[in-house]
């Protein structure tokens, strides 16, 4: 048997895309439930195909291979193919994608099975998934917009899944929005890179890189940096993180593979995948490891007092991701991708974990759970690993990830970096902590809820099993040992701007004691937060008010939302205002005026239409004798031409 | 026997193409008028032939025009009529000048 599997790259998105279009022709009227099963059978056989995907590239090495399916836009020079790069890098998060993807659309069979839109539910998570891939596998930045634009699009579709309540269609539209605004840098980056390499293909493009950052240097800084706004918005990175904790509103799975596990990814694989046009981009990289650590401390910050429990998770997801700039910033591009990975699989499983006591309580706030261990082990233990994963606890996924960004900020010179991202750890195992504290463990605080809760369906539970062991062996299956693990041997030289910048042995001491403090960090947190939450001492409530003034700030998430909406935003009303008076007045006033003229010119003109015959017979012989008069003056040569 | 000079035969033709303009035009009756449109036709008819007789340098296949006039002055009345007998029936007469529904 000796099948081209890489060959059969398109088929990793064009299965969703199938199942997408099925669920949305018939599933309103026929197929219904059956919705879900089509689109987790896709997606089952996405997830095998990219995964040998991914182990042909492993067995292949270094593989650069560009399946071209037609060529989409040929105009003069400007030639866009729709064509799959296959390369280390999209074969790793084809395979995260897929698999991640698939396991959380099995879990939608079971969270979405009452509601009466499921097939508007399994029509666009699918959909979503095709356009990941997409975003994943182009090979040039136009595709890449392409998929970039269309998951923002079912990411809007999606948040607002529920419109009927107000909450999550403003949610929808300020994500929309949010977006556009870094899709607006993406576009920039794009027409930039056109005009100054002449090509947007990465395998066009990266190689003149060099050459023109001699000449042009502040070009490529200004090409990076618009590429970055672009990876701010998406990823929910400062300034415009705002809109993903508002994310939350969509149901829960689409939090789970949109808003933690994928879309919001794709700012990341931007950068990285964008690494040799970064790597000569003068300060652009600092600015993203800068932007990247303060978003880590940030939402951290904030997730310290959310008491919805998705909502901390989503801070903790804009917090993770601005560890994944931090370090494509210091130059640890694998480090992003590898934290990308495992990050995939722990908060998927958090998000899953935390769908499925939302499905048992149909509660978020964790004020009212308390005790829920009793009631659904199989969660709770799930949910304990992955909180362990996030906290940086080894040997979990998310230490190996997280501590090798942290250590990278160190070694390559930024130990202000290094401080804010062991910082942010200790915040992070606090915060962890606290959200497993209050949902499962102590009594409960709501006896109602705590009487109905129940463990969910095995459609939900088996999902959250099987992230369970990504969570658990991920870190240790790709990152050991650290700094050499079989990740940096796949993407070195994909990912790095030059393959063999790390030829001597790493040096396992500094890394040890980097880590060490990194540990010590997280259980330093987990330990504040076990005294706080299980021994009351001291009692959360007597520290909130011990801090008052820091309190209602992070209450408040830092005012951001009030800041961006009055003062941004209504400078912004303001010039819409005055923009739509111009178009009603000016604009539409010119136009009302020419329309005013043609209605006069043509009242005037209704007098002609006599209706007597009489008088057309006469313009009629009128105008026969003016043709003979003129053709006899020529003729006669009494007018000359 | 001297032939009759052709300007004499284009004479005849634009009287008789004037007499029906000006029937067209002074007339109210429309049955009138349409006669007067077949004086203009027949007018002209009487210019091809003319010329035909006597400017063919081979033979005289100008007069083929004659037969096609003919043939959409005989379509042409027949629509006419028809057209003045509907609106006939729809209002009782045959003065166009109070047939002005067309009035812009």
């Amino acid at each position: 048997m000796n099948i081209d599997v890489v060959g059969l790259v398109w088929l990793v998105p064009g299965i969703p895309l199938a199942a997408a279009i099925v669920n949305g022709l018939f599933g309103r009227r026929w197929l219904h439930r059956a919705t879900g099963v089509i689109a987790s059978v896709a997606l089952g056989l996405s997830a095998v195909l990219g995964v040998a995907i991914f182990f042909a590239v492993v067995a292949a090495g270094h593989v650069a291979r560009t399946v071209t399916l037609y060529e989409w836009i040929g105009a003069g020079d400007f030639h866009v193919n729709v064509a799959a790069l296959v390369d280390p890098l999209s074969a790793t998060m084809v395979a995260v994608v897929t698999v991640v993807s698939f396991l959380i659309h099995v879990f939608s069979n079971g969270y979405m099975e009452h509601d009466p839109g499921i097939h508007r539910f399994f029509t666009w998570l699918p959909l979503f998934v095709f356009l990941m891939l997409t975003l994943v596998l182009a090979d040039n930045y136009l595709l890449m917009f392409v998929g970039w634009e269309g998951v923002g699009l079912c990411s809007y579709l999606l948040i607002g899944f529920w419109f009927e309540r107000p909450a999550p269609y403003t949610a929808a539209n300020k994500a929309f929005w949010m977006n556009r605004i870094g899709d607006w840098g993406f576009t920039i980056g794009t027409i930039l890179t056109f005009l100054t390499f002449g090509s947007l293909t990465f395998h066009d493009v990266f190689p003149k890189v060099a050459g023109v950052a001699q000449t042009q240097p502040l070009t490529i800084t200004f090409i990076a940096l618009a590429f970055f706004l672009g990876a701010t918005g998406k990823s929910a990175q400062l300034p415009l993180y705002s809109w993903l904790p508002d994310a939350m509103e969509g149901p829960t799975p689409v939090s789970a593979l949109i808003h933690a596990a994928t879309m919001v990814t794709a700012g990341v694989y931007l950068v990285a995948r964008s690494t040799p046009l970064f790597a000569v981009a003068g300060p652009a990289l600092l600015v993203v490891a800068i932007i990247g650590a303060v978003t880590a401390l940030f939402a951290a910050t904030i997730a310290l007092v959310q008491v919805d429990i998705k909502r901390v998770l989503a801070y903790s997801t804009v917090s993770q991701l601005g560890y994944m700039f931090l370090a494509c910033g210091v130059g640890a591009p694998i480090a992003a991708v590898f934290h990308l990975a495992t990050h995939a699989f722990f908060k998927a499983l958090l998000f899953l974990g935390s769908g499925s006591v939302i499905h048992a309580t149909e509660e978020q706030d964790m004020r009212r759970m308390g005790g829920l261990r009793r009631k659904m082990p199989i969660t709770y233990w799930t949910f304990l690993l992955a909180g362990g994963a996030l906290a940086a606890i080894p040997p979990l996924a998310g230490f190996w990830s997280k501590d090798e960004i942290v250590g990278a900020a160190f070694t390559n010179g930024q130990p202000i970096l290094w401080a804010v991202g062991v910082g942010t750890g200790l915040l992070t195992a606090f915060y962890t902590t606290r959200m497993i504290y209050l949902t499962f463990h102590g009594e409960p605080r709501d006896h109602h809820l705590y009487d109905h809760a129940h463990e969910s369906p095995a459609v939900m539970t088996v999902p959250l099993l099987l992230l369970c062991v990504g969570a658990v062996f991920a870190g240790l299956v790709l990152g050991f040992p650290p700094e050499a693990g079989f990740i940096h041997r796949f993407l070195e030289g994909t990912v790095t701007a030059e393959a063999a910048a790390q030829s001597e042995l790493p040096n396992y001491v500094l890394i040890a004691g980097l880590a060490a403090t990194a540990v010590v960090a997280g259980l330093i947190g987990i330990a504040i937060g076990y005294a706080m939450y299980a021994r009351r001492r001291p009692d959360p409530a007597a520290v909130s008010r011990a801090v008052g003034p820091i309190y209602t700030l992070l209450w408040n998430k830092y005012f951001v939302d009030e800041l961006y909406d009055h003062r941004i935003l209504e400078g912004g009303r303001a010039l819409f205002g005055a923009a739509w008076a111009f178009d009603a007045h000016i604009i539409d006033g010119i136009v009302d005026r020419l329309a005013w003229l043609v209605s006069l010119l043509g009242s005037g003109l209704r007098r002609v239409q006599t209706g007597i015959v009489g008088n057309y017979a006469l313009s009629i012989a009128a105008g026969l004798l003016i043709l003979i008069v003129v053709y006899g003056g020529y003729a006669t040569g009494v007018l000359h031409r | 026997m001297t032939l009759v000079p052709l300007p004499a035969f284009i004479a005849v033709s634009a009287t008789l193409f004037f007499i029906g303009v000006a029937g067209v035009l002074v007339r109210r009756n429309a049955v009138v008028i349409l006669m007067s449109v077949e004086l203009m036709l027949n007018a002209t008819n009487l210019a091809f032939v003319a010329f035909s007789r006597r400017l063919a340098v081979a033979g005289e296949r100008g007069s083929v025009f004659v037969v096609f006039v003919f043939v959409v002055a005989a379509a042409e009345v027949a629509v006419g009529l028809a057209i003045i007998l509907a609106a006939y029936r729809n209002r009782p007469t045959v003065d166009v000048d109070q047939l002005d529904e067309m009035k812009g």
